[in-house]
């Protein structure tokens, strides 16, 4: 059932981005507090959508809307939108908490009310008392706490994952699984996540976009695509 | 050897990461206009040199033909013989002194004779002519012990001879090291395999070492081709008379001595056609350069542990050694025998030293901010998924400028705005802009390799990011770009001011009472045979451009730093 107009996240309509002779194509759209998984192959598209909606590509053709509005022309910064990538993602000659505090103001004037907000969102992420620590000196998983952090203090109604989990141990993806869908459920803001594995999307999404070769295969809901048997690219991805 | 691609270490980013160059719109114009402002600047300082020497319309010049008349083509070929001469030498020398280095891994000391061998490099030539003359000098130290044995003078330093030793002393160590490099970078599962099927040492050098150096000889002679056939202070002290004269110093004679603006111009006319035949045949003939790091690495090899090959290693890093130590040696020891404390009082002295600090200063500063400007401008440029053919152009240009600044070397620079500029009354008057932008316009390759994979790297890592904050502007630039790129800029900045600090060049056509560098002083002390003031000036002039190039060289070590930053 297609969500209702006004409880949509962000909407692509006809986006078309070329790279030489490659044409990725993209329509759809996405509810508002919903968990989505963005999977497929490598190649099939996945970093170029979410660089799409976060402006970090501007399409040939079509739009995207962002929480109604056409955000053609507006830079990343201007979306609401924050995005955590799959490693650097904090400056590694910043301590972690300028690293989030760069989140609230980008010329850095905080006050005792911003310290104190960082403060709070190191605590939700479990790393209490890490402020003054250098990037370098925290472990991968940790490094990716202080991003969710600083996406915790930007407040944006969107938060574009790109593979967030790829560099981490098995055992600390469960745990940022968990840790995301706690965020998830006190913010209740609209998710996407690149992942490349399937316990991923059985963990944490409410539906799943399939990417194959620059188009959107599928859009439904996770128990329906893990159950899937018909379509080859899936059954590939599932491992089955 | 085709694998040699594969052991060259080189941060792999992905392509996505490497697009992401992003900046707000209005920032984004800016830069561009700022980058194509200063590759105009550039681009027009050279053209209007150019333009003047071919403009040039002397009264009573002869027809073209009689332009280029015996002299030039004289001079032309010795260029080239002594530029051959000294790139072959160079390399002979520099293959069993890498190839013992390489096979004695574990001595202590070592690591310390391969950073003697980074010294030359760094010191003015003027200096290094000075050492080269204390040893193997009319009155030099080899000459004196020749004597003692009865022999006559057997060694000449000027005329080629002591052109070739000259250009062998700066450049033997270059290609060593780069040789060692080379070697260093074999897999230590050669050496295993090697004593596991019992080759022979020459068998060890045709299959294992000499593939591995011989891919990079050409880009090695290419470089030391370019390096002597524009060599202009040493060939101009060591040459010793118009039978040994290369192209940029027979300039500097037409337009110094005989005043003669034609035969100038037809040499440096000459001088463009033969570096840029050199550009086009390095870039033809050369496989990606390597940046020459190593000395670093512990490897396990298994020949010449003992026996001849041992000794003959031994004997050859000792000959490598002398060969290089001892000019420095003589530099310091003549240097601490002069009267440094009246030379420190010497108004003459005081006033060269603060002329060649503010040139220094000013020049290098310019050459780190414009090769900045349009490194981002490039970036900038190239950041769309389709760029505008015209940012695309500007782009190419601003990758090209670097290598063209290559083609019109200093002196000819000077010369063409020594004529440009001298209808305007005293040329003096320029003197200190014009070797200001000769400096900066000489730093800019080297800046320009420091400076832009620091930049990409930077800007791969955090572009992205900074843009997803809003990070821009001033805030980024005082955040995350200064702190992170603060290190190899102020390498740059250091390599240039030593560049500038040494040259001779842009100064010897201009210099004049008004216009006294420590260079030009230390020549013209050395040319009036006040060599005690001249070997005073030399230490001093050599350990600070020393001191300078060893801050403005990268080393292994901060490498390691950097990738162990990329982690984060």
């Amino acid at each position: 059932m297609p969500p209702l107009e006004t409880d949509i996240a962000i909407r692509l309509s006809d986006v078309l981005v070329r790279f030489g002779k490659t044409e990725l194509r993209f329509d759809g759209a996405i509810g508002k507090g919903q968990i989505v998984a963005v999977t497929g192959a490598s190649g099939s598209g996945k970093s170029t959508l979410l660089n799409v909606i976060a402006g970090f590509e501007t399409p040939d053709a079509g739009s995207v809307e962002i929480l109604g509005e056409d955000v053609a022309g507006r830079d990343p910064a201007e979306r609401p939108v924050s995005v955590i990538f799959q490693e650097h993602n904090l400056f590694s000659h910043l301590d972690i908490g300028t690293n989030i505090g760069l989140g609230i103001d980008p010329s850095l004037r905080l006050g005792v009310k911003e310290r104190a907000r960082i403060a709070a969102a190191l605590g939700r992420v479990g790393l209490d008392g890490f402020g003054k620590r250098m990037p370098p000196t925290l472990s991968g998983g940790e490094r990716q706490r202080v991003a969710l952090a600083r996406a915790l203090v930007r407040r944006k109604p969107v938060l574009l994952l790109d593979e967030p989990f790829a560099a981490l141990d098995p055992g600390l993806r469960a745990g940022m699984s968990s840790l995301l869908l706690d965020l998830h459920r006190q913010e209740g803001n609209t998710m996407l996540i690149i992942t490349h594995h399937p316990d991923d999307v059985r963990a944490l999404a409410d539906s799943v976009l399939f990417l194959d070769e620059g188009r959107i295969l599928l859009h439904e809901p996770t128990a329906q695509f893990l159950d899937r048997g018909d379509i080859p690219a899936v059954t590939r991805f599932l491992g089955k | 050897m085709t694998e040699g691609g594969k052991f060259r270490q080189s941060p792999n980013y992905n392509r996505k990461q490497y697009k992401a160059i992003m900046i707000n719109r209005t920032e984004r114009h800016f830069t561009l206009a700022a980058g194509a402002l200063c590759l105009g600047g550039i681009v027009l300082f050279v053209c209007m040199a150019a333009y003047a020497l071919l403009a040039f319309d002397a009264p009573g010049t002869p027809g073209d033909g009689a332009v280029f008349d015996a002299y030039v083509w004289r001079v032309a070929r010795f260029t080239l013989l002594q530029a051959s001469l000294s790139t072959l030498l160079s390399i002979l020398f520099a293959i069993p002194v890498a190839r013992a280095l390489a096979r004695q891994t574990g001595f202590f000391g070592r690591v310390w004779i391969i950073r003697l061998m980074t010294l030359p490099l760094g010191l003015p030539a003027l200096v290094a002519a000075l050492g080269l003359i204390g040893i193997w000098g009319r009155q030099g130290a080899l000459n004196t012990a020749f004597a003692a044995l009865g022999l006559d003078q057997p060694i000449s330093i000027y005329g080629l001879s002591g052109i070739l030793l000259a250009h062998v002393f700066f450049n033997m160590p270059l290609a060593a090291r780069l040789m060692l490099g080379g070697l260093e970078r074999i897999p230590g599962e050669y050496w295993l395999v090697g004593a596991n099927l019992g080759m022979r040492p020459l068998s060890i050098f045709r299959f294992i070492e000499w593939p591995a150096i011989r891919g990079l000889v050409p880009g090695i002679a290419g470089l030391i081709f370019m390096l002597c056939a524009t060599s202009f202070t040493l060939v101009l002290i060591l040459g010793g008379g118009p039978a040994a004269s290369t192209i940029e110093v027979a300039i500097y004679q037409a337009l110094r001595f005989d005043f003669d603006p034609p035969r100038a111009i037809a040499l440096s006319l000459l001088q463009i056609a033969v570096t840029s035949a050199l550009l086009v045949a390095i870039r033809l003939l050369t496989p990606k350069a390597d940046d020459g790091h190593g000395g670093g690495r512990k490897v396990r090899r298994f020949d010449g542990r003992h026996g001849f090959g041992r000794i003959g290693d031994w004997l050859v890093i000792a000959l490598a050694v002398l060969f290089i130590a001892l000019p420095l040696a003589s530099v310091i020891s003549s240097g601490l025998r002069s009267d440094l404390i009246r030379l420190a009082g010497d108004t003459m002295v005081q006033r060269a030293l603060v002329t060649s600090i503010v040139i220094a200063v000013v020049s290098s500063l310019l050459c780190v901010v414009a090769t900045a400007v349009m490194i981002r401008a490039r970036q900038a440029a190239m950041a769309p998924r389709h760029p505008l053919a015209l940012h695309r152009g500007l782009a190419a240009a601003i990758s090209a400028s670097s290598s063209l600044v290559l083609l019109v070397p200093p002196v000819v620079l000077g010369a063409g705005w020594f004529l440009l500029l001298r209808p305007l009354g005293d040329v003096a008057v320029f003197t200190p802009l014009l070797v200001v932008l000769i400096n900066m316009l000489m730093a800019l390759p080297f800046v320009y390799r420091v400076l832009e994979p620091a930049m990409t790297t930077h800007s791969a890592r955090t572009a992205r990011l900074a843009a997803s904050l809003g990070l821009g502007g001033w805030n980024r630039f005082r955040f995350i770009d200064w702190p992170a790129l603060r290190k190899p800029v102020l390498m740059a900045l250091s390599f240039a001011c030593a560049l500038s600090l040494g040259d001779l060049g842009a100064v010897a056509l201009f210099g004049s009472q008004d216009m006294v560098t420590l260079p030009w002083l230390l020549y013209s002390r050395m040319a009036s045979y006040r060599s005690t003031d001249a070997a005073g000036l030399a230490l001093f002039l050599g350990l600070v451009c020393l001191v300078l190039t060893i801050a403005g060289t990268p080393s292994a070590t901060n490498n390691d730093k950097g990738r162990h930053d990329a982690a984060a």
